[in-house]
């Protein structure tokens, strides 16, 4: 997910003016982005050199400015992201074309990944934005076709939450430790189903019995007795809650 | 895990249901139909059988492999309409019971709904109490095991839940009858008043937002169907297959809506809307739940005590043996001794065994009679004993704490702990033990449980095997041959998972607290199973039996038996007749000691050797399921799984037949 690295709005829009320009020519010249943004030439090299310490950019004085591969792969995911938006703006919610440049300029930033991915199977995979006809870049999704990610859309979510290095397995979980729910992944029914049973973000779990010879694990989730075998059990993991103070010295802490 | 068998009437249901979608199973005009609804192990079943008394038929749901428990309750002159929903956590599309219980609510719409929680686990049977009020329905609450809850230290304010639903709450504790009266008084006044909770309980902040936006879409978008809008609504966030079909194509455009909202609620909260949706239920249900109890003063019970031993890494698997044994032992001590009372009592009347010469309708006479004893002999003392000792430990929650322990073996051959039980009940009879299936999940998880169950020895390939080897050749043989029948059922299992690949569910299972189930719903429960398997096993047995003997006077038997004779005499080494024995052997496994009787005479040594003994207990113990057994396979899981499961048993059974007539000939 490209939502790791935080880019200020700013970064991903002059990003986003580089790719539709490089399209016509390379490298770019520094006039050209600033009459597109409107900014004065000097706020605009400013702001290359900005990128270019930040490794999205080469920019050579007198020639322009090109964009790196990373830069090329940021850059042409917002642009997507632009253009789906405009689509969605145009043909879903019938918003007139020549209004739907600058909103979609407003949304692009906050949207997420997955966020366009949906966007694109409502869409039926668009190839066209409508405002100016430019293609829609490429997504980065690890799919062959188009076919394959509506599927995984539909179906399945094999991962809940996010794998933090501080989370721990509920199979690992001492015995009357207390933790807190964070990460779930395996078979999507079987997901749903711990979450129809209680287990779900942030749901406060703990351990109180074991089966031997890789048996289940019984727990106690809100104030119920749950059996999970190994194999789903292993694959919930939870924040130790530390407790401060252990007033109740743990054996009636549970009923 | 309170389970019913399906019934014989299940045709009967389906018609009346396809002539008239409301409920008219009883003759009687209804004033009310009520339904109970909530999870399993609440209670549900023992407040439904203190309603409906003796007036009740458990059928399946048409078309499901769900069991369907209705009856009737006289109540101040209103003829009272009482179906039982199966228990469930929830109202997704992941089993069965979910969606018969749903769609029973949208599209039967009883006039009132009575939800019956455990007091003890007040927060997650209330996950599923929010649910129903989405949905909608006239409803009524029933907050039981209002005791255990106390001995668990938690004091409920039933007036405090009241408040906080908007619904009626009665406190109730079933086992006892505390509170039932009222609680069936509050649920006809409901349903009189058809009095819908006004003010949904409402989800935390852009949530709720979420919600009603895409609730006045649906409005918008005329869409009805037969559920509530905000229900749909919430069904569409949560991406519920089901209904987003349904939905589909009525309005594309709401669909595209509801991904649109939904990625919206995702992108606040970076997980699945599902998750959100379920994490802000189950944060409302703690709310209430939190504010209507209090923590009191409370002791370890005797049930948590006994707990700790049940499922103690060591002690554990003691008590589970225990417990598995008990039942066995159980059956088969209590049934041996029933049985040949049973028999002797009818040799009276008239002789049991089969009738091998005579004139056609005496043959006929005979044939019937001794189907109607092998029936009497294997329900009356096996299945009744069973069934009720079966019943006890489910209801008692033991079974679960077995399951628990087992899960681990099991899962060797692609079953969890919970299959436990069905392989168990093999022992006894192959039968109920297939019947109880059911328990599991998967229709593949069941067909391989049934499988590995053809193959378990039950109480009649035990009779064999112990009359012809333990009498004739040595008690060691025939304890060997037990011990080679457990490899082969692992081995066959083993096979099976290879021939059906496919994840095996894992285990998830409540473990609710011990206790001592309520009398009268296991009788109620025995007389039920065993009510609808004499309903199949009997005419099986009578016409079978009559059939196959007649055949026999008439000669029919004897050209097949020849024409087997190339396997049964070549590969098997057995005398000629023993093709016959094999056929009789089909109805019922004990035919096959009882032919051969009346062909040699009781000295069976006399004509065969030990080897030919040892093979045909083999053959006897391995080859095909006795007819009832068919006729259940057939039933549940069709034509095309029965013959092959069949087939896979006789293949084994010649093959290893064969091969232990070739090698055994060479030492003994």
């Amino acid at each position: 997910m490209s939502s790791e690295k935080i880019l200020s709005e700013s970064t991903e829009e002059y990003l986003e003016v580089l790719y539709k320009l490089s399209l016509k020519e390379r490298p770019v010249k520094t006039t050209n982005i600033s009459s597109m943004l409107n900014i004065s030439p000097a706020s605009v090299t400013q702001m290359i050199k900005k990128l270019e310490k930040e490794g999205y950019v080469h920019y050579s004085p007198y020639k322009g400015v090109t964009l790196t591969e990373e830069g090329y792969k940021v850059a042409s995911n917002i642009t997507r992201k632009h253009r789906l938006l405009e689509r969605f703006l145009h043909d879903v919610l019938k918003i007139k074309k020549e209004k739907v440049h600058d909103q979609a300029c407003e949304m692009e930033h906050s949207l997420s990944d997955d966020a366009e991915r949906a966007l694109c199977h409502l869409l039926k995979n668009p190839d066209e934005c409508p405002d100016d006809e430019e293609l829609i870049p490429v997504c980065d999704f690890k799919f062959e076709t188009c076919e394959e990610c509506h599927k995984r859309r539909q179906e399945e979510v094999n991962e809940v939450g996010k794998r933090d290095k501080n989370l721990v397995s509920i199979t690992d979980m001492k015995k009357n430790e207390k933790g807190k729910v964070s990460f779930i992944r395996g078979d999507y029914k079987v997901i749903r189903r711990l979450m129809d049973m209680g287990i779900t973000m942030g749901a406060q779990v703990s351990v109180l019995e074991v089966a031997p010879f890789k048996g289940p694990v019984e727990l106690l989730v809100r104030g119920s007795h749950l059996a999970l075998g190994r194999d789903i059990a292993k694959n919930v993991f939870v924040e130790i809650i530390r407790e401060t103070t252990s007033r109740s010295g743990g054996a009636v802490s549970y009923g | 895990m309170v389970k019913l068998p399906e019934c014989i009437e299940k045709s009967d249901y389906e018609k009346t249901l396809s002539s008239s979608p409301k409920n008219e199973t009883s003759s009687q005009p209804c004033d009310i139909t009520l339904a109970l609804a909530g999870n399993a192990n609440v209670g549900k079943s023992v407040i439904f059988n203190y309603l409906t008394g003796s007036d009740q038929v458990v059928g399946n749901w048409p078309g499901k492999t769900v069991d369907r428990a209705e009856g009737n309750l006289q109540y101040k002159g209103q003829n009272i309409h009482i179906i039982d929903l199966p228990g469930i956590y929830s109202f997704s599309t992941f089993s069965m019971e979910e969606i018969v219980s749903r769609e029973y609510i949208a599209y039967e719409n009883p006039d009132v709904v009575i939800n019956v929680l455990d007091a003890s686990v007040l927060e997650r049977n209330l996950f599923f109490t929010l649910q129903l009020m989405e949905m909608e329905v006239p409803m009524v609450i029933g907050v039981n095991q209002m005791d255990i809850a106390l001995q668990k230290g938690f004091q409920i304010d039933t007036e405090k839940l009241e408040k906080a639903l908007g619904v009626p709450v009665v406190p109730t504790v079933a086992t006892r009858g505390e509170g039932l009266q009222k609680l069936i008084k509050k649920a006809i006044k409901v349903s009189e008043a058809k009095k819908i909770p006004k003010t949904p309980i409402e989800y935390g902040g852009e949530v709720e937002k979420v919600i009603k936006q895409l609730q006045t879409f649906l409005e918008s978008e005329n869409i009805n169907l037969g559920y509530s809008n905000r229900w749909v609504a919430i069904k569409l966030l949560e991406n519920d297959p089901e209904i987003n079909r349904q939905v589909e194509s009525l309005s594309e455009r709401a669909i595209q809506f509801s991904n649109y909202l939904a990625l919206e609620l995702e992108q606040i909260h970076n997980e699945p809307s599902f998750s959100i949706i379920a994490s802000e239920r189950y944060a409302l249900a703690n709310r209430i739940a939190a504010g209507a109890q209090e923590r009191c003063e409370y002791k370890i019970s005797l049930s948590e005590k006994l707990d700790k031993i049940l499922i103690h890494p060591l002690y554990g698997y003691f008590t589970s043996a225990l417990v598995i044994l008990g039942l066995l032992v159980w059956t088969f001590v209590l049934g041996n001794f029933i049985s040949e009372i049973i028999t002797n009592a009818m040799s009276f009347f008239q002789p049991v065994d089969p009738a091998m010469s005579g004139p056609v309708l005496a043959v006929l006479w005979n044939g019937a009679f001794g189907g109607l004893v092998a029936g009497l002999t294997l329900i009356v003392p096996f299945v009744i004993p069973f069934y009720i000792m079966l019943s006890y430990i489910e209801n008692s929650g033991l079974i679960t704490r077995v399951a628990f322990m087992m899960d681990s073996f099991m899962q060797k051959i692609g079953l969890h702990g919970k299959a436990l039980i069905p392989l168990i009940l093999g022992y006894g009879c192959s039968v109920p033990a297939i019947d109880s299936t059911k328990i599991l999940e998967t229709r593949r998880e069941r067909l391989l449980a049934a499988f590995a169950i053809t193959f378990a020895p039950c109480s009649a390939r035990t009779i064999i095997i112990l009359s012809l080897v333990a009498i004739f050749v040595s008690i060691w043989w025939a304890l060997a041959l037990y011990v080679l029948d457990i490899i082969i059922i692992f081995v066959m299992g083993k096979l099976a998972l290879k021939a059906m690949p496919g994840e095996s569910t894992g285990l998830i299972m409540e473990m609710h607290s011990l206790r001592l189930p309520s009398s009268s719903v296991i009788l109620k429960q025995t007389w039920n199973r065993t009510k609808s398997l004499t309903y199949m096993v009997f005419p099986i047995f009578i016409a079978g039996s009559a059939v196959i003997q007649l055949f026999y006077v008439l000669g029919v038997l004897e050209p097949i038996s020849n024409f087997m004779a190339p396997l049964t005499v070549g590969w098997l080494m057995l005398p000629a007749f023993a093709g016959i024995l094999l056929i009789v052997g089909v109805v019922r496994k004990e035919f096959v000691l009882l032919t051969l009787v009346s062909f040699v005479g009781t000295d069976l040594s006399l004509a065969l050797t030990p080897v030919q003994f040892i093979v045909l207990a083999l053959i006897g113990m391995l080859y095909i399921p006795c007819l009832s057994t068919i006729s259940i396979l057939i039933r549940e899981f069709g034509v095309k799984a029965a013959s092959v499961i069949s087939a896979a048993n006789l293949i084994t059974a010649l093959l290893v037949g064969g091969i232990a007539a070739h090698v055994l000939s060479l030492f003994l």
